[in-house]
């Protein structure tokens, strides 16, 4: 049976989306197949953020955001306005010294690292953002931080007709060797298979170590020019980190309409669709506890959606440990949509035989392997 | 003979409206044909739907803050605020 393409990549969110552009960029024929089930790209917040929690992490962010910095000049050039990428940059809100002085480790971590970022005293950061409420310590700003409306992004980086992309909506039943066998009993061959359908993966694919985080999120009416930032508290790295339990931080984001969108909870194990009004309640708690204002505003709508979360927090990125032919670009958690382009140049490298823009190890889907030596 | 007056004096885009005690913003937004409350954000005139409280698109400015028309009794002197009129949106 002849080849479809050269690629196969189940996944037209972000990652998936990115993955085909950056093979395809290389030369190489993708067909995308995608059951349109909706994934973490369609109900996530679209933050574009450089985070720092491990060597790895920061530099798969950091690559990244130069990359959407160039992704978002050629949506302004195509007209893809739908994308709405924004560079609005982030705000690290400190309550008190003790988050202040995570704020300056922060600040010097980040610039070691030749990110742009400052610190904002109290009264800055209340002249910044006046939906704030007075008091607190400060912030750290790091202005290359972004957002994007990841559903649109994705589908823009599929659209470009000079690029040898196929796409295709069928739900997959079984990855076969290079190959996929569709609902319909039909088969599509290729020359290698990428696995990049976010929590569905592990469906078709039961070794993955993905475990779902659930989260919920709240978007306001329009209110323009209420908020400027992406404005987070520091403890979300402390929520975001956990690996039991139920948490929530402080996290809102300002839409280019002007809507507010609220954030975060993280929930394990839970990967029913409803949203729980008591730990909704407990999230909006939170935010007003950095901003009462919002109390004042009227709530649109709630929903919630599913992260795939891998053990140690680190996607999964490169060949499958024992299935030739197969690749992996799974277990993004919550930051999918800002990876994804560093992702998919890592994966496209690796595929290729190219020369690498990073370390690969931290991110081998090997290392959760049994018996795996690091 | 009751001491409240028949009819409550507010105001839509700044013109005056009476309407009966127990009016919902919505009916007396419907007062004013085709009773737009809120405009998109594509430009599209929209008018209360749902009834309920549940679509949101009859969401109106009432004294400076965001409420919905149909779930808002009519109060004497209110100053409601649809799209139409709305050059600067109301802050938080």
């Amino acid at each position: 049976m002849s080849r479809v393409a050269d690629v196969l990549v189940i996944g037209a969110g972000i990652v998936g989306a990115a993955c085909a552009r950056a093979l395809a960029e290389r030369g190489l024929s993708v067909h995308v197949i995608d059951a349109r089930r909706g994934g973490a790209t369609a109900s996530g917040m679209g933050h574009l953020v450089v985070m720092d929690d491990n060597p790895a992490e920061l530099e798969l962010s950091r690559l990244s955001l130069e990359a959407w910095r160039r992704w978002g000049a050629d949506m302004q050039r195509d007209g893809a306005s739908g994308c709405d990428y924004m560079q609005c940059g982030t705000l690290w809100v400190a309550q008190d010294d003790a988050e202040m002085a995570a704020a300056e480790d922060k600040r010097e971590r980040l610039q070691t690292h030749g990110i742009a970022c400052e610190l904002l005293g109290s009264e800055a950061l209340a002249a910044r953002e006046p939906l704030l409420r007075a008091g607190l310590a400060g912030a750290l700003r790091v202005p290359g931080d972004a957002i994007v409306y990841a559903p649109n992004a994705a589908g823009w980086l599929l659209r470009d007709s000079n690029l040898p992309i196929t796409q295709e909506h069928a739900r997959v039943r079984r990855i076969e060797d290079r190959a996929v066998e569709l609902e319909d009993g039909s088969t599509r061959r290729a020359g290698a298979v990428v696995l990049a359908a976010g929590m569905h993966s592990a469906e078709l694919c039961p070794d993955l170590p993905l475990r779902p985080k659930k989260g919920q999120l709240a978007i306001t009416d329009r209110y323009p020019g209420a908020l400027h930032h992406q404005v987070v508290e520091l403890g979300y790295v402390t929520s975001a980190h956990n690996h039991e339990g139920t948490s929530v931080a402080f996290n809102v984001q300002p839409r280019p309409t002007g809507q507010l969108l609220i954030g975060s909870s993280r929930e394990f194990d839970n990967v029913r669709p409803e949203v729980d009004a008591a730990l909704l309640a407990r999230m909006l708690r939170r935010a007003l506890r950095y901003a009462p204002a919002l109390a004042q505003l009227q709530v649109l709508r709630t929903w919630t959606g599913i992260r795939p979360a891998s053990p140690d927090g680190l996607p999964l990125i490169g060949a499958h440990p024992t299935r030739d032919g197969l690749w992996l670009a799974v277990g993004h958690e919550g930051l999918g949509v800002t990876t994804a382009p560093a992702t998919a140049e890592l994966l496209a490298a690796l595929m290729a035989g190219d020369t690498l823009s990073f370390d690969p190890a931290p991110v081998a889907p090997g290392r959760f392997a049994r018996g795996h030596r690091a | 003979m009751t001491a409240f007056p028949e009819k409550l004096a507010l105001w839509i885009d700044q013109v005056p409206v009476a309407v009966a005690r127990g009016t919902s913003v919505a009916a007396a937004l419907a007062q004013r044909p085709p009773g737009v409350a809120r405009v998109s954000v594509r430009g599209e005139e929209r008018a209360p739907l749902c009834g309920m409280g549940i679509c949101h698109e009859c969401r109106v400015t009432i004294d400076g803050r965001r409420m919905l028309a149909c779930q808002t009794v009519c109060e004497d002197g209110m100053d409601i605020r649809t799209g139409l009129a709305e050059t600067t949106e109301a802050g938080p």
